[in-house]
C-alpha cells in the first residue's frame, strides 16, 4: 500500500509518521511537498504535526490554501484514507474536510505528556483492530487542542459515531481533571461524515514501538491498513 | 493605493482563554475589569483605487482566511469612505 506523508513548511513529525509507516510497518511510503499538485496515486495520505507557517493566524488557516490540499480534497471525495495528526488535524478543520476548529487549550498551556485516550468507536477504518472503550496511552503535544463546535454539530458527530477518541481517566472515565485541553465533551479525535477522514490531537507516530514507553498507537495504523482490501495492502 | 483594515474578534459565545488570561492580569493590577477578548488587527494595502471591487475579494479573503467563522467575527474597514460591512 502506498502512503504519502505531506510536509508543510513548519511540519515536524512528518519523519516520525514517515519512520512507523515504512520501518515499524514496512509500507510503501514517500514524502510529498506542499506545493506538489499530486499525490503520486497514493492510497492513504498523512498530514503530519507540526507549526505550519508558524501558525500564523490561526493554527492550519495558511496550510489549507497550500496547492496539495486540492489533491488532499480530491483524495478524500474518492474515499482514501487521509490521518490529519496535530497540526494534520487542524489544517483539516480549517480545510472543511472536517467539521469544527481547535482553539486555544483552556488552561493556555502547551501540553506535551502521554494522557489516555478512549476509544468511542471501534468500527471505523481508523480502530477496527481495536476495542470500544480501551484506554490508549498516547502523547501529546500542542497549545491548541481545544475542539470547538456548536452544539448541534457536537450531537450530530456523536450520533453519528464520528467521535472517535476521547480523553479519559486511565479507567476510561471522562472527566475534567483527564481533559488536557477543555476540548468539547472532552472530543480527542472526529472522522468525517463518510469515516475515512481522520483528525486526532494525540501522536499516535510517537507511540508505536515499545522503546518509546507505548505501541498504543500502532493499532490504529494497522487498523487503517486492515480497512483496505488484501490485495491493496 | 486602498488601505483596508480588519478587526478579527472571537465570538462572545466562544470561551476565548487569551482573553480570560488578560482579563485576570488586569485584574491583579487592581481594575475591577469583568471581562477581556483578544482579537487580531489586520491593516492591508492593496494596489488599485477601486474599493468597491476590493471590498468583495475582502470579503472572501476575510471570511475564507482571516478569520474561521466558527469561532469569530469580523469587522472589514475600506478607507476612502467605503463605510463599514
Amino acid at each position: 500500500m502506498r502512503w504519502a506523508v505531506v510536509r508543510f513548511p513548519g511540519s515536524n513529525c512528518d519523519q516520525d509518521a514517515f519512520h512507523v509507516l515504512k520501518n515499524v510497518l514496512g509500507q510503501d511510503v514517500e514524502y510529498v511537498w506542499h506545493k506538489e499538485t499530486s499525490l503520486g496515486g497514493a492510497d492513504a495520505i498523512v498530514l503530519p504535526g507540526g507549526f505550519s507557517y508558524g501558525d500564523y493566524l490561526r493554527t492550519g488557516a495558511i496550510a489549507r490554501f497550500s496547492p496539495i490540499m486540492n489533491a488532499v480534497k480530491a483524495a478524500a471525495d474518492e474515499g482514501r484514507v487521509v490521518m490529519g495528526i496535530c497540526n494534520g488535524f487542524q489544517i483539516l478543520c480549517e480545510a472543511g474536510l472536517l467539521p469544527g476548529v481547535l482553539i486555544r487549550n483552556n488552561n493556555l498551556h502547551f501540553r506535551c505528556e502521554t494522557v489516555n485516550v478512549r476509544v468511542e468507536n471501534a468500527d471505523s477504518r481508523f480502530t477496527g483492530g481495536l476495542k470500544a472503550g480501551q484506554v490508549l496511552r498516547i502523547p501529546i503535544a500542542h497549545g491548541e487542542g481545544n475542539y470547538v463546535a456548536d452544539e448541534k454539530t457536537l450531537d450530530s458527530l456523536f450520533a453519528n459515531q464520528q467521535v472517535i477518541f476521547t480523553y479519559s481517566d486511565g479507567q476510561g472515565r471522562a472527566s475534567a481533571e483527564s481533559n488536557p485541553n477543555g476540548s468539547a465533551r472532552h472530543i480527542a479525535g472526529i472522522t468525517n461524515a463518510a469515516g475515512n477522514v481522520l483528525g486526532m490531537m494525540p501522536h499516535p507516530e510517537r507511540a508505536s514501538e515499545a522503546i518509546l514507553g507505548s505501541a498504543d498507537g500502532l493499532g490504529i495504523f494497522e487498523s487503517v491498513l486492515a480497512s483496505y482490501p488484501a490485495a491493496a495492502r | 493605493m486602498i488601505r483596508a483594515q480588519v478587526i478579527v474578534r472571537p465570538r462572545a459565545s466562544i470561551f476565548d482563554p487569551q482573553g480570560d488570561a488578560v482579563s485576570r492580569a488586569i485584574q491583579s493590577l487592581g481594575v475591577p475589569v469583568k471581562q477581556a477578548h483578544v482579537g487580531k488587527c489586520i491593516e492591508l494595502e492593496i494596489e488599485g483605487d477601486d474599493a468597491q471591487a476590493a471590498r468583495a475579494k475582502l470579503e472572501t479573503i476575510c471570511h475564507e482566511l482571516l478569520s474561521n467563522p466558527v469561532i469569530e467575527d469580523y469587522v472589514l474597514t475600506i478607507e476612502n469612505g467605503a463605510g463599514k460591512k
